[in-house]
């Protein structure tokens, strides 16, 4: 299949800002779209708009809690509604509970998402540093992981580097844990190199060789867990290897000089300033970018147009992650139109954007026990269509960002995407249910309420349309949903009013039963029906 | 992406949720299955449903030959000719709309037959709602949320679609040409049915029609989607082979986009000849709601309630020369349906308002021909609040095909119906 070249530049987009564009960038830098937030930025200007996405400051977020006591266990030191990440002991019971409160949690804090680009960040980082809780099999590091990524999610991504060199979650993940100078461990060496930084790109030519070096620069950082709300990765001289460490001609043949004591530490901060003295590192990220917001080819044309300019960028700011996205989601290139519905949505994107999309309601925070139910419903669909997050299929993230030629059509196969209709015509039709009665479900009627006019069939079906999708419909299809689902059948403009009648009737006599069923009706089948095209799979 | 690519594209796009939707490929793996009930639905029996939307106006498809002068006074600027109308073998009372000339010759045949009067106490007069009743099969008040066919499939096949597809039914079990799937289909929990969208599709399928364009980013990724899709759908396979296994139909059917009718029923007879084992078919056309100007001025014959009849005789005429034609005739009865009749008076807009009560059609080789009931009364002082009262509860209808062609036991057909029903010597 030949997809044309699509050429248009890094330069700032000055082109119209309507609520087109407005839906374009928020559906890529946030989780699906919503009305409300498309009308708000809309109104403003497309800078105003960048700049609050991702100047916005945002809070730490109240942590997870004890949603997890039920007949037969109690956790013994977390009451039930309170935090359980500081809990100073956790068995085996508490562990698996914990962690799944840790992804209802997080999935909780991405439907509930400030207008911000902060969550996608957070996935991405989680993408880009990838460790499984169910190894790493501590939920309190998995939640500082966590922690750690969101502090970090639009700061300094050496910083960021350097950070998670000493995170305890990775520390256990890749083994830098057990690496010591009398058998010194390379996992996170490698990874550190070919996963991280530098790549495995074509300008990447670090060696076997360098990936020992980095290995012993490595050693005596180690997990410090004697209270566990406080767990860090700490230096230990005594298991450090402080003899000089020569590395290859990729790295300019630099040698990292072994350090005595307290100071072998700061090996580690001359190793990055090594690393990050390539060039490659900066282009390595921003194709990650590029792939994770606009789309998963990158031929010559867009490596020479974008990734270069952006790495420079990146370099230029100190590795600054804010302005290489701020000129990338600002580019003529990011809203150019042949870039609009070029990703296949992610599971998370998937799920939590529907629930986003159609304004689901998820029970208050003083009902955290139903709350995180359904969270766990939504992070669990997600997970059967193969994107369970805290527990990547390995070190390298999710193959859809990074596997040659595939990616995000991995997502789709004979497995998930009848899953993914499948979750669809449960949203629509009875959702989740809990034994509580509760249940979370789309509310057709309150979607289609807040279009301009949802009395007319076609502004109504419109309207839905391009906030759903993408690319739109044709006509003569939206014709055909009218007319086959809103006017059972009727033709002809003159038929309009039927749909109208109802719609007015259902404002004017909500108690009228059958009256509301039909009305319901047609808009279930009318959304169902969006949602089971393969359109609605981009995005 | 040039701009006749886009719509090729997006209207395949388009033919997927067809074989998506309704039960949303529910890719499950089939464990064959046998149903207590499925025995005796071993036999070949198809039921093709005919629905003409927007509510056709009974008296001037059945005409009242009986009652002429109180008829053409009810509708002094519609009524219909006594010269043109139609007339039927043996039932001199009634005649037929002069659009319906193969009907004509498919009751003069024994093989179509006409119920008089059709609806349900306390008729509604909304099309929705009406609607509604009728594919449900509900009481006038009451509001059911299953559809009579769908609950009948349940009945049959009671866990779909859990272990469906299976070797005792790998098919599809009701098929809806031409629209979304109809509440008609909806089950308990799943509408069993799946729909083709529209014959376009069919055809794009059956053709193995490579989705050449795509020549952006998007068109790319979709036309991934849509293959997968069509690998995904068990019943995208089953359709195509069925259908190629038929190379020929009769070449009566008008060229393709000249009657919609015709082109969903010649893909109903593809189907069956070609041996899906698909129980019910639902193919549509409208819109009969003629509030204004159904004939022309000068002409009553012509106009549209006469394109609108003639449509429909013209697709059901060709679909059973074609049925026979593929040697499946015997297997397959229809009916037509419509939420409501029209007034029994005309308006002063040439055309009718909402009614009550008219007349359906049934056909088939083996029905029994002729016509069940009489003629609604014209009054002679007829006034705008007239309507034709009912004769024939529309679900006596149903209680009849259910019993006496799909063979259901008559308890069967009372928790399918959720009463009983008076039958009909329909077949």
């Amino acid at each position: 299949m030949e997809v044309p070249q699509v050429n248009s530049g890094i330069k700032k987009y000055r082109g119209k800002w309507t609520k087109v564009q407005a839906t374009h960038l928020l559906k890529r830098t946030m989780f699906g779209a919503k009305k409300d937030d498309v009308d708000y930025f809309a109104s403003a200007s497309l800078r105003k708009t960048i700049d609050e996405l991702i100047d916005t400051v945002e809070t730490e977020p109240a942590p997870p809690l004890n949603n997890y006591n039920d007949d037969k266990y109690a956790d013994p030191e977390i009451k039930s509604g309170d935090t359980w990440v500081t809990a100073t002991k956790q068995t085996g019971m508490e562990i698996g509970r914990r962690k799944n409160s840790l992804k209802a949690w997080w999935t909780g804090l991405m439907i509930n998402q400030n207008k911000t680009i902060q969550e996608k960040m957070v996935l991405f980082w989680h993408n880009h540093f990838s460790s499984e809780t169910n190894i790493v099999d501590n939920a309190t590091w998995s939640y500082l992981h966590n922690k750690l990524l969101r502090q970090y999610a639009l700061g300094n991504f050496k910083e960021l580097v350097k950070a998670i060199t000493l995170d305890p979650n990775m520390l256990k993940y890749l083994n830098g844990n057990n690496n010591n100078k009398k058998a010194p461990d390379e996992n996170y060496g490698r990874e550190l190199q070919e996963l991280f930084t530098v790549g495995k790109g074509s300008g990447s030519h670090y060696t076997e060789a360098d990936v020992k070096a980095a290995a012993r620069v490595l050693t005596g950082f180690r997990i410090e867990n004697k209270i566990l709300p406080e767990a860090h990765g700490i230096f230990d001289a005594t298991r450090h290897d402080d003899t000089d460490k020569q590395f290859s001609s990729f790295y300019n043949n630099a040698i990292i000089k072994g350090r005595k004591g307290k100071d072998g530490e700061q090996e580690l901060d001359d190793m990055l300033d090594m690393i990050f003295a390539q060039e490659e590192v900066s282009k390595f990220i921003c194709r990650k970018l590029y792939r994770f917001f606009v789309y998963h080819n990158i031929d010559e044309a867009t490596e020479k147009n974008i990734i270069e300019p952006l790495a420079k960028t990146f370099r230029k700011n100190n590795y600054e992650i804010k302005p290489v996205l701020k000129q990338l989601l600002s580019s003529r290139h990011f809203f150019d139109v042949s870039n609009y519905g070029s990703i296949i949505k992610s599971p998370i994107d998937f799920c939590v954007g529907l629930c986003r999309e159609y304004n689901i309601q998820f029970p208050n925070n003083d009902d955290y026990v139903n709350q995180y139910a359904f969270w766990l419903n939504i992070q669990q669909a997600a997970s059967q269509m193969q994107q369970n997050i805290g527990d990547p299929p390995n070190v390298a993230g999710w193959q859809a960002f990074y596997q040659v030629p595939q990616f995000d059509k991995i997502w789709i196969n004979s497995d998930t995407l009848p899953k993914r209709n499948q979750f669809t015509d449960r949203m629509i039709n009875n959702g989740f249910g809990r034994p509580s009665n509760k249940k979370i479900v789309i509310d057709p009627i309150a979607f289609a309420q807040q279009f301009s006019d949802p009395s007319d069939p076609d502004q109504l079906i419109n309207e839905t349309v391009q906030l759903l999708y993408r690319m739109g419909l044709p006509d003569k299809e939206k014709q055909y949903l009218k007319e086959g689902i809103l006017l059972s059948g009727l033709q002809g403009m003159m038929s309009d009013h039927y749909w109208t009648d109802a719609w007015n009737k259902l404002k004017d006599k909500p108690d009228d039963a059958s009256n509301k069923k039909d009305v319901t009706n047609k808009l279930k089948k009318l959304f169902q029906y969006l949602m089971n095209l393969p359109q609605y799979q981009l995005t | 992406m040039k701009r006749k690519e886009f719509i090729k594209n997006t209207l395949l796009g388009v033919a997927l949720p067809t074989f998506l939707n309704g039960i949303s490929l529910k890719a499950l793996a089939g464990t064959p299955l046998m149903h207590a009930l499925s025995n005796y639905m071993n036999d070949d029996k198809v039921l093709v449903l005919v629905q003409l939307a927007g509510g056709n106006d009974g008296i001037n498809t059945v005409i009242p030959f009986d009652q002429l002068s109180a008829y053409t006074n009810a509708r002094t600027n519609i009524a219909l000719p006594e010269n043109k109308v139609l007339r039927l073998n043996g039932f001199d009372a009634v005649a037929l709309h002069p659009s319906l000339t193969e009907l004509q010759n498919l009751f003069n045949n024994g093989q179509l037959g006409i119920v008089q009067a059709v609806s349900y106490p306390k008729p509604n007069f909304s099309h929705f709602r009406a609607t509604d009743i009728w594919m449900t099969g509900s009481d006038s008040d009451k509001i059911i949320n299953t559809g009579w066919a769908g609950r009948f499939l349940n009945e049959v096949y009671p866990q779909f679609p859990n272990n469906y597809p299976n070797a005792a039914m790998p098919d599809p079990l009701a098929i809806q040409v031409g629209s979304v799937v109809s509440s008609t289909f909806q089950g308990p929990s799943f509408t069993m049915g799946l729909a083709i969208s529209n014959p376009n599709n069919f055809y794009n399928l059956i053709e193995g029609k490579e989705n050449v364009n795509s020549n952006s980013r998007w068109g790319e990724q979709l036309n991934y989607i849509e293959e997968m899709s069509l690998k995904t759908d068990q019943y995208a396979d089953v359709i195509k082979k069925a259908a190629l296994k038929v190379t020929k139909q009769s070449d009566k059917y008008p060229a393709q986009g000249k009657n919609p009718l015709a082109d969903q029923l010649k893909i109903v007879a593809r189907l069956i000849a070609g041996g899906l084992k698909t129980k019910i078919y639902m193919v549509n056309t409208g819109s009969f709601d003629t509030h204004s100007k159904q004939t022309d001025d000068a002409d009553k014959t012509i106009g549209t309630h006469a394109n609108l009849l003639k449509r429909v005789s013209e697709a059901i005429g060709v679909f059973m020369d074609d049925l026979n034609y593929l040697q499946v005739g015997d297997k397959v009865m229809g009916m037509t349906f419509s939420e409501f009749g029209r007034r029994i008076k005309s308006n002063a807009s040439g055309g009718t308002d909402h009614g009550a009560a008219a007349p359906l059609f049934y056909f088939g080789n083996k029905v029994k021909g002729g016509v069940i009931g009489t003629n609604p009364i014209i009054p002679t002082n007829v006034t705008v609040n007239d309507n034709v009262p009912m004769q024939n509860d529309f679900r006596s209808v149903y209680a009849s095909i259910l019993q006496n062609w799909f063979a259901l036991q008559p308890n069967d057909v009372q928790n399918v119906l959720q009463k009983d029903f008076a039958m009909l010597p329909i077949v």
